[in-house]
């Protein structure tokens, strides 16, 4: 098993034709089971059409109703992002990811408040992941976003991050030591997103194939401190947790628009330190995540 | 991005909220122009830089005369401002806001923001006005009243009152507080700011309601559909080498430290950081080259850290993903033959390609310290910059 997506996962590509879009889903159908998994895409000037030989649906309900697909990856530009999200929770899909970087926050304040406003009248729930986020990977199974594949060991540890380069190093390390993963999943580093560290950790403790987690935070928000606490009370695997951002000064924009310092509770220290009271076996130094899983394991 | 205060108060009065008159001026001739125009008795003469903490730093006085106008624009005009924000190495004012003067009855404070816990729109009032709000935040949190907005609905009636009562507006101005914060929602919505804030908000002796004090962060993200506010950027109140690097799509902050560090990614660019402190070293900068690292990239931005006198050493640390590692050596190869690289570099490569990678860079010629791991190369980094040094 795995969390949110295995082999059997069918996917709608929104922005497919796009350049960015074309290149990434080439790279997912060419890693492990993608070819059966990646089942349409969505472009409404180009219905009908078909690229890599995946057939383009004018619309994302009707690419779901002719795949049976239930989650979708965006690839689209910024301007046009949170719209694409609107459209594939109005499909009623199970989970969006978004890899698209640089939408406004107002959009995404928008969409989210949307989102839930439609879960509380009763309407089904999407789960979002990202945006601006790397996306998720189970191994040997499906890939769908932008990570390179062939760092990816199939096995038993989660890993969790905000950053993509970093969460790249994880899997790396984790792999060179011979550890697998069960599933790895971005975030994103926006300010306001969709599943956070806390809601990926809930399903990781649910997973009887994750045996323990690597949780990556960044300075800035709230989101590192709320899955401690939580996974303090009831997270029943050893977590290994890394912080970027000691050297971040407050104020400035570290890259991620959510990785700003704007209060004395959100420097990597101050995270750190809670991890660390929460049972996280914590490290200073990126190089050692893999090791240290490897110890806690035995 | 941020702007000035004049420039804030210009969006307050497009959106209907009461400011004092006045006018920028960017030399003392103007400032004595604007200030007859403006009429007396009282004028205020206000430093326009993007830091706050101005009035503590001597960038705001009270004028009572042309004469006083003129002498105190002179002063201010062209001054090094040193406040808590700038830095000890403090900002030149090039513009002021010369203003007429206010009948202030109280201080207060309002503002708003995206919060990202309840990704709601969060409205902060307190009664505390003029001061620094962290500092009340930290003595008084009681004093601030908080509503969160769903940006579905917007602002309601209710809550603008719940907030004017709440920091003990006088009945008689409650209408004109409440009309006050709802145009400031919209304000802040409209032209996608992340920060919109009025300090101090003031009660005029004749009950009117007006801003005194403006500031606006605006969503980076956002600008693409706000060319009016991006006609306000002001480039000389920004770091020259995060502008240059800017024109390259690369995010680039400069810090203290002398070591120079280029990395693909933002979190892994922090952690690099923060391997070097780990080892005793003090990064120069944050640099993320992004996921399309090109050599014209990675030549400008090896250009912009070597502008810093300060950097000893250089390391690059790149995850190839999608990027091939043997595509970043060339990169890194042709951009050190152009700069002619005179500081020790340190590369360390993973991921696709890396093996094809380092060899570019051993049979470049070039002298190229290698490393496997992220804390390796943050080591031998530290060390070379020490040798460098000494």
């Amino acid at each position: 098993m795995s969390i949110l997506i295995n082999k059997e996962t069918k996917v709608i590509t929104q922005g497919i034709t796009g350049k960015t879009g074309q290149f990434h889903t080439q790279k997912c159908i060419e890693y492990a089971f993608g070819r059966d998994c990646f089942v349409a895409g969505v472009n409404p000037r180009k219905a009908g059409e078909k690229i890599f030989d995946i057939p383009i649906y004018a619309t994302v309900k009707e690419a779901k109703e002719a795949t049976g697909a239930t989650v979708s990856v965006i690839y689209v530009p910024p301007a046009g992002a949170a719209d694409a999200i609107w459209e594939a929770v109005e499909a009623d899909l199970d989970l969006v990811i978004c890899i698209t970087e640089g939408i406004p926050v107002r959009d995404m304040l928008m969409v989210r408040n949307k989102m839930k406003r439609k879960v509380e009248q009763g309407g089904k729930e999407t789960l979002l992941l990202g945006p601006n986020c790397p996306g998720i990977i189970t191994p040997d199974e499906l890939k769908i976003g932008i990570m390179p594949g062939h760092i990816h060991k199939k096995g038993r540890v989660g890993v969790v991050s905000r950053s993509g380069t970093l969460t790249y190093e994880a899997v790396a390390q984790l792999t060179e030591l011979g550890l697998g993963q069960s599933t790895a999943v971005g975030i994103g580093g926006d300010p306001i997103n969709g599943l956070k560290h806390l809601d990926v950790m809930k399903m990781f403790n649910d997973d009887p194939d994750t045996d323990a987690v690597i949780l990556i935070g960044e300075i800035g928000g709230s989101d590192e401190v709320d899955a401690a606490l939580w996974c303090k009370a009831h997270f029943k695997k050893p977590v290994v947790g890394f912080v970027a951002g000691v050297t971040a000064p407050p104020g400035k924009r570290m890259g991620h628009a959510g990785a700003l310092i704007s209060s004395g509770a959100d420097t990597a220290e101050a995270k750190l330190a809670i991890m660390e009271e929460c049972g996280f076996k914590v490290t200073r130094n990126p190089s050692e995540m893999g090791k240290l899983m490897k110890q806690l394991l035995g | 991005m941020k702007i000035h205060e004049y420039q804030a108060k210009e969006i307050l009065r497009q959106f209907g909220i009461r400011t004092p008159r006045g006018e920028p001026a960017f030399s003392v001739a103007e400032a004595v122009e604007v200030a007859k125009r403006l009429g007396g008795p009282v004028w205020v003469v206000k430093a326009q830089i993007h830091a706050g903490g101005r009035g503590k730093g001597g960038g705001v006085k009270l004028a009572r005369s042309l004469e006083a106008v003129e002498t105190l624009a002179g002063q201010i005009l062209g001054m090094r401002l040193v406040t808590h924000q700038t830095g000890p190495e403090g900002q030149i004012v090039r513009r002021l806001l010369i203003e007429e003067g206010a009948d202030i009855r109280h201080e207060y404070y309002v503002s708003v923001l995206t919060d990202r816990k309840t990704q709601l729109v969060a409205m902060l009032a307190s009664s505390e006005g003029g001061m620094d709000i962290e500092e009340v935040a930290a003595k008084t949190p009681e004093k601030i009243i908080k509503v969160f907005i769903n940006p579905l609905d917007g602002i309601s009636d209710e809550q603008a009152l719940t907030l004017a009562k709440g920091i003990g507006i006088p009945e008689g101005s409650v209408p004109a507080a409440v009309d006050t914060f709802k145009k400031l929602y919209h304000c802040y919505m409209e032209t996608d700011a992340s920060l919109a804030e009025i300090n101090p908000l003031i009660l005029e002796g004749d009950g009117g309601i007006k801003a005194l004090d403006a500031k606006f962060n605006f969503d980076d993200n956002a600008l693409f559909r706000h060319p009016e506010i991006v006609a306000y950027r002001d480039l000389d109140e920004e770091d020259p080498d995060e502008v240059e690097a800017s024109k390259y799509d690369l995010s680039y902050i400069s810090l203290d430290g002398n070591i120079g560090c280029l990395v693909n990614g933002a979190g892994l660019a922090m952690a690099t950081m923060d391997t070097i402190k780990l080892f005793g070293g003090e990064p120069a900068n944050f640099l993320d080259v992004g996921g399309g690292a090109t050599t014209e990239k990675v030549t400008a931005a090896f250009k912009i850290m070597l502008k810093n006198p300060r950097v000893q050493a250089i390391l690059v640390n790149i995850f190839g993903g999608i990027m091939r590692c043997d595509t970043i050596a060339e990169g890194i190869v042709t951009a050190a033959r152009e700069v002619s690289l005179n500081v020790p570099l340190v590369v360390r490569m993973k991921g696709t390609n890396e093996d094809i990678g380092k060899k570019i860079l051993a049979e470049s010629g070039l002298p190229i310290i290698s490393a496997e791991t992220m804390a390796e190369a943050a080591e031998k980094v530290v060390a070379a910059a020490k040798g460098a040094a000494a």
